[in-house]
């Protein structure tokens, strides 16, 4: 909880193909047709992702008339082991740089920790981002892009995006982020990799069952409460359980299954990675709190803890989630 | 008639797998090394070699039959020159597909690059 | 929280969808089915000059490439996202695991990029196939010792 909030400044959203063919389309600052950057000079899958990202971080700073230098502090944080395109993303900007790593939880992961640094009065200006490319994310998790292979209805699709917020301190224009709530990692025994909403749906939950205990705050005080990537079985299972603990859900929503349409896109149960809530809060939910349609919601990003090893190691899926409470423009 | 029992005996090896796959939580890289490993052995038990010669291709091209012929190869291999042909002759009778493999894969490296699945 | 992983394993259960079994089998039947229908036509082909057993190799040759061509053309991995265990289980889905990583993984250099994970999907396959041929072999050679 702040006390004197820090604003979201600016922020943006980049996609791919597949993210412009979605629903959100609109939303989006900027839609690359072809994510590998070939007029770029790209080489590989992991510099797109970097490319990708610094895309958002331009975008951004160009709506908030700043130049990279003036940035004090950029979290971010992605999928590729090492969290390279963070990494080589911020080689090219050379903005003072901490990297995160929450999965697909990152974007909320790093907004906590801006909003904090920035209400703290350690930073004037930080920068908030994540990104992942569905290309990049195949080739290290599960099999080389040319490989054919079925998908089993409870997989998710990960984005190829990037979302960037920039946070400055209370008072200035922009939309508040009047409270920041870490979670705890939970596990309830999920093994299945490719089942992912599954895995990460305790997390949320306890999460959220914890930031309404706290707050003495109910669903009904918020226009929505968003879920990252959760995806059509994990909403489905955040829905009954959150019915069972007493505090029914009626107006949540999952970034997971906001960013594609579902019936017509083939992304099985909806959308994942870090760039999957990132862009969902950049072109949806931030431009929705500006307008004055929303006036106080949650967005609560979900994040699976596990990594090519322990999964073959037979290790069960831990998951996190963080929820940061967004009030509209104008204040509550 | 060949050209029938080819497709029903193939695409009925291909049913199978597919039932492993919805109903087990085997992932594919299991079900193609158990594949051969059952080609295997049901190449020594004698039940491919007759379902071989009446549908062709149907039984050859999928998995098993790569593994009746791993099997094949080294009964004949132990046939013309004892024990050493258990390490000869598998790989031996399996050279063709397992080369032909390697080079098209060069091949394809050196003509193609990684692309989206959009 | 009211939920313990037993219970839970329970609820997801329930709330993942099921494959569609019937429309997967029916992919399954017709894409490999036809993928052998062709290679029994190579065969038939080779036939005419060639011996059975070479005729055999030659058509499996036959659609190793055209399965290395189809991967590099980017279509093989959009038949097989249908046609599941159609795609896999014959020597084409054999081809694809090794001709795909050898494509992917270039950009990590020749040697420890495609030379190294070239293969990464299908090396368990000979190495196992080659473990069993070989205790085949050794059964086979102590019964004729016996017998």
């Amino acid at each position: 909880m702040f006390e004197r909030p820090p604003v979201i400044a600016a922020w943006a959203a980049v996609g791919g193909k597949k993210e412009s063919e979605g629903p959100l389309a609109e939303g989006f600052d900027l839609l690359i047709q072809d994510a590998a950057f070939p007029e770029e000079g790209c080489a590989n899958w992991e510099q797109a992702e970097s490319l990708l990202q610094q895309k958002a971080v331009e975008a951004c700073l160009r709506k908030a008339r700043v130049s990279p230098k003036a940035v004090d502090l950029a979290l971010a944080g992605d999928l590729q082991a090492q969290c390279t395109a963070s990494n080589y993303t911020m080689r090219a900007l050379g903005i003072p740089f901490a990297g995160v790593y929450g999965a697909c939880s990152t974007m909320a992961e790093t907004l906590c920790l801006a909003a904090a640094l920035t209400a703290g009065g350690m930073a004037r200006q930080t920068l908030a981002l994540t990104s992942s490319h569905f290309c990049a994310a195949e080739r290290q998790f599960r099999t080389p892009l040319d490989y054919g292979a079925k998908r089993t209805p409870t997989a998710q699709w990960t984005a190829t995006a990037a979302g960037a917020c920039l946070l400055r301190g209370s008072g200035q224009q922009g939309v508040p982020v009047l409270s920041a709530t870490f979670g705890r990692v939970q596990d309830y025994a999920v093994r299945d990799i490719n089942n992912m909403g599954a895995a990460m749906m305790p997390a949320a939950a306890s999460t959220l069952l914890r930031y309404f205990a706290a707050t003495g705050t109910s669903p009904a005080d918020f226009d929505a409460v968003f879920t990252g990537d959760l995806g059509e079985v994990g909403s489905a299972l955040l829905c009954e359980q959150m019915e069972r603990e007493g505090v029914p859900l009626p107006n949540h929503r999952d970034c997971g299954c906001l960013l594609y349409d579902g019936k017509t896109q083939d992304v099985q149960a909806g959308g994942s990675g870090p760039g999957c809530s990132a862009a969902v809060l950049g072109s949806h939910i931030l431009p929705r709190l500006q307008a004055g349609a929303y006036r106080r919601v949650l967005f609560v990003a979900t994040g699976a803890l596990m990594s090519q090893t322990t999964f073959l190691q037979g290790e069960s899926i831990p998951g996190v989630a963080h929820c940061v409470e967004l009030g509209g423009e104008n204040g509550i | 008639m060949n050209y029938l029992w080819a497709f029903v005996v193939g695409g009925a090896l291909c049913v199978a797998g597919q039932l492993l796959i919805d109903y087990t939580s085997l992932s594919p890289a299991r079900i193609l090394t158990g594949y051969v490993v059952a080609g295997v052995v049901l190449s020594a038990a004698g039940v491919y070699k007759p379902l071989a010669d009446f549908a062709g291709a149907g039984a050859s091209v999928p998995l098993l039959g790569f593994g009746h012929l791993l099997a094949q190869g080294v009964r004949q291999a132990v046939d013309a020159c004892g024990l050493p042909g258990i390490f000869t002759g598998g790989l031996t009778a399996a050279s063709g597909g397992i080369a032909a493999s390697l080079l098209f894969a060069l091949g394809a490296a050196l003509v193609s690059k990684s692309r989206d699945q959009n | 929280m009211k939920l313990d992983p037993k219970r839970y394993e329970g609820m997801v259960r329930r709330a993942s969808p099921p494959s569609p079994v019937g429309k997967d089998c029916l992919w399954a039947f017709l894409a490999g089915g036809g993928i052998c229908l062709l290679g029994e036509g190579l065969r038939q082909l080779f036939l005419r000059w060639y011996d059975p057993s070479m005729a055999g190799t030659l058509a499996s040759i036959a659609l190793i490439f055209l399965s290395a061509v189809c991967t590099a053309l980017g279509w093989y991995q959009k038949l097989a996202a249908r046609a599941g265990a159609g795609t896999l289980v014959p020597i084409t889905g054999f081809a694809n695991s090794v001709v795909s990583p050898a494509i992917e993984f270039k950009a990590e250099g020749w040697v420890t990029g495609v030379g190294a994970r070239i293969f990464g999907i299908a090396g368990p396959v000979l190495a196992y196939g080659t473990a069993a041929s070989a205790v085949w072999g050794a059964l086979y050679w102590l019964l004729g010792k016996v017998g």
